[in-house]
């Protein structure tokens, strides 16, 4: 096993370790946008598309990497943009304990 | 520079860690998706510097960027409260597609005979992110109700999905081991879109917020396969950490409903089966409806009415009527809650997400714990929109598909309100003994005018 491939690894397995602590107490309001969230944070597949679009050559490159480049685009844009406007919705909850009628 | 850019992902890292911590409590969760999002811009600037770009390079990559960020935020920005689940599908499935692909013009790249170390993740890459894809497209189409939301099933299902995953292997293993070429990853990635498919469809819509949170944490481990072709770090970290979080999120999700992974996958849910062909007997019982009259003077004069909101709400856009309807009977004195079932809507939260939107206080929304011993001490328990969630044969039935689901007991009210468009059953496509409870009025009709008639009747009540 090489030295770039072991450290690899070692990313990966620490890596699972920690995705499942750091929501391991995440209350069901927040599944969705939870969900939503890492939605958006695999679109960081958008550098590995960038990667492979920065090089394109060859017609068969040049279509696989400008689809690649947009499918990931969406997925960044599209999953942060959404989650953000559903956390929005829960912002109003503080302003609105003054104008409840309360009893 | 090298060191400079993985110092670079390295922050990129520990912002998608603290974001994602930050996501999952109330309070710091809007500002956990921006912490994750400048993760994103830091890593993808961080990637520029050492690519060596043709110009057919810097063209498309900028055409896509332009393209994907319109379509991404006017999507995101357009779309409905209501289609939420829907569109995370969508965001979901395109990312899957990107990985796929990513991992397609590699293995182009890497020749015939890749290294194992190189040519494993790709097809890995390949297999998961197509299966992502396609899955979140017909999760998609479920939700959105281009296609029906009730499971497809036909004759041989099983040993159908059985072939095209041996067939998958052997694709698998002809890459590794005989030759990389281009037809035998193109044809493992038909493959694995027609698994997709033939995955989700024998999957009913009530599902579908598990099988999209499945189907993210597929794609989250299709980018980390991608990041070991590529040996990029950023790509392995952030993608392993949506996988295994998103992993643990699906297990907690179907186990909000009471249901193992497994049943969820593989039970064909909502298929009328046993328990339902035993009420189906029972058909033809009769129901007690009510007029706008009747019901709002019963609310008027009532203690204390908890509100149980279900998808029919959301698809009327009915949630400011029900909170102008609430207000109206606490300024009249009566206590009015919300109960809020952990899978009401179609998404775990997607209740209190359309609530807070109609500005709902919060303390008003109680949780499905919470709130349950209260019921017996209700007046009135009023049904907006939601069935399957109340359908008591998931307490008593055990042949019902829902047997064993968690339920809001609102049976236990003394009185019940079901508001519902029409007798069909709910999502899963169960009929519910609670409407033919004797201490139960229906009130049939759109969610929104039938709350708005309610409050005009409520206005009248003097």
């Amino acid at each position: 096993m090489s030295n770039e491939l072991l450290n690899e690894v070692t990313f990966f397995v620490l890596s699972i370790f920690v995705g499942i602590e750091v929501i391991s107490k995440v209350p069901t309001i927040l599944h969705t946008p939870l969900m939503s969230g890492t939605n958006a944070i695999h679109g960081i597949i958008l550098v590995g598309a960038i990667v492979i679009a920065a090089g394109a050559s060859s017609p068969v490159t040049i279509i696989l990497g400008l689809v690649a480049v947009t499918l990931a685009t969406t997925n960044v844009v599209g999953g942060f943009v959404v989650t953000d406007r559903m956390l929005e919705m829960f912002k109003g909850r503080k302003a609105q304990k003054q104008t409840t009628p309360t009893k | 520079m090298r060191t400079a850019i993985s110092l670079a992902y390295l922050v990129a890292a520990v912002l998608f860690i603290v974001g994602l911590k930050q996501l999952s409590s109330p309070k710091g969760a809007r500002n956990g998706n921006f912490i994750a999002a400048a993760g994103m811009v830091i890593a993808l600037v961080a990637t520029l510097p050492l690519l060596n770009f043709t110009t057919a390079g810097v063209i498309i990559i900028a055409i896509g960027i332009v393209i994907g960020t319109a379509v991404g935020a006017v999507g995101a920005r357009t779309v409905k409260m209501t289609a939420i689940p829907q569109m995370v599908a969508l965001f979901n499935g395109v990312g899957g597609g990107a990985a796929a692909l990513v991992a397609v013009a590699e293995l182009l790249r890497l020749g015939q005979h890749p290294a194992f170390t190189e040519a494993f993740p790709s097809v890995f890459s390949i297999v998961i992110g197509s299966i992502s894809f396609a899955g979140s497209m017909i999760a998609f189409a479920k939700l959105q109700e281009l296609m029906t939301g009730t499971p497809i099933t036909y004759p041989g299902q099983q040993v159908v999905n059985g072939i095209l995953a041996a067939a998958i292997l052997g694709f698998v293993i002809a890459v590794l081991a005989v030759a990389s070429v281009p037809f035998s990853f193109i044809a493992l990635m038909v493959l694995a879109l027609v698994l997709g498919v033939a995955f989700v469809l024998p999957i009913g819509g009530a599902d579908m917020p598990v099988v999209i949170s499945l189907l993210n944490a597929f794609t989250g481990l299709a980018v980390a396969a991608s990041g070991f072709t590529l040996n990029n770090f950023a790509l392995i970290v952030a993608g392993t950490l949506v996988g295994a979080s998103g992993s643990l999120l699906t297990k907690l999700m179907s186990d909000a409903m009471g249901r193992s992974l497994a049943n969820v996958l593989f039970g064909a849910f909502g298929k009328s089966h046993a328990g339902a062909a035993a009420v189906a007997g029972q058909e033809g019982r009769s129901v007690r409806s009510g007029s706008a009259e009747d019901i709002g003077t019963l609310l008027a004069y009532s203690q204390r009415v908890i509100i149980v909101p279900g998808y029919g709400l959301a698809v009327a856009q009915a949630q400011h009527a029900a909170r102008e309807l609430a207000e109206l009977l606490e300024r009249r004195g009566v206590e009015v809650s919300y109960a809020i079932h952990p899978v009401a809507g179609r998404m775990p939260g997607h209740m209190n997400v359309l609530l807070a939107e109609a500005n709902v206080p919060y303390e008003q929304l109680k949780e499905m714990d919470e709130i349950n011993d209260e019921f017996k001490n209700a007046d009135v328990a009023l049904i907006v929109g939601a069935n399957d969630v109340v359908n008591p044969s998931a307490r008593n039935a055990p042949g019902s598909p829902i047997y064993g689901m968690p339920i809001l007991n609102a049976d236990q009210a003394k009185n019940i309100v079901f508001m519902k468009r029409s007798m069909r059953p709910g999502f899963a496509g169960i009929d519910n003994d609670l409407m033919y409870d004797p201490k139960t009025v229906m009130f049939f009709g759109d969610a929104k005018d039938s709350l708005t008639k309610l409050v005009s009747a409520v206005k009248a009540a003097a």
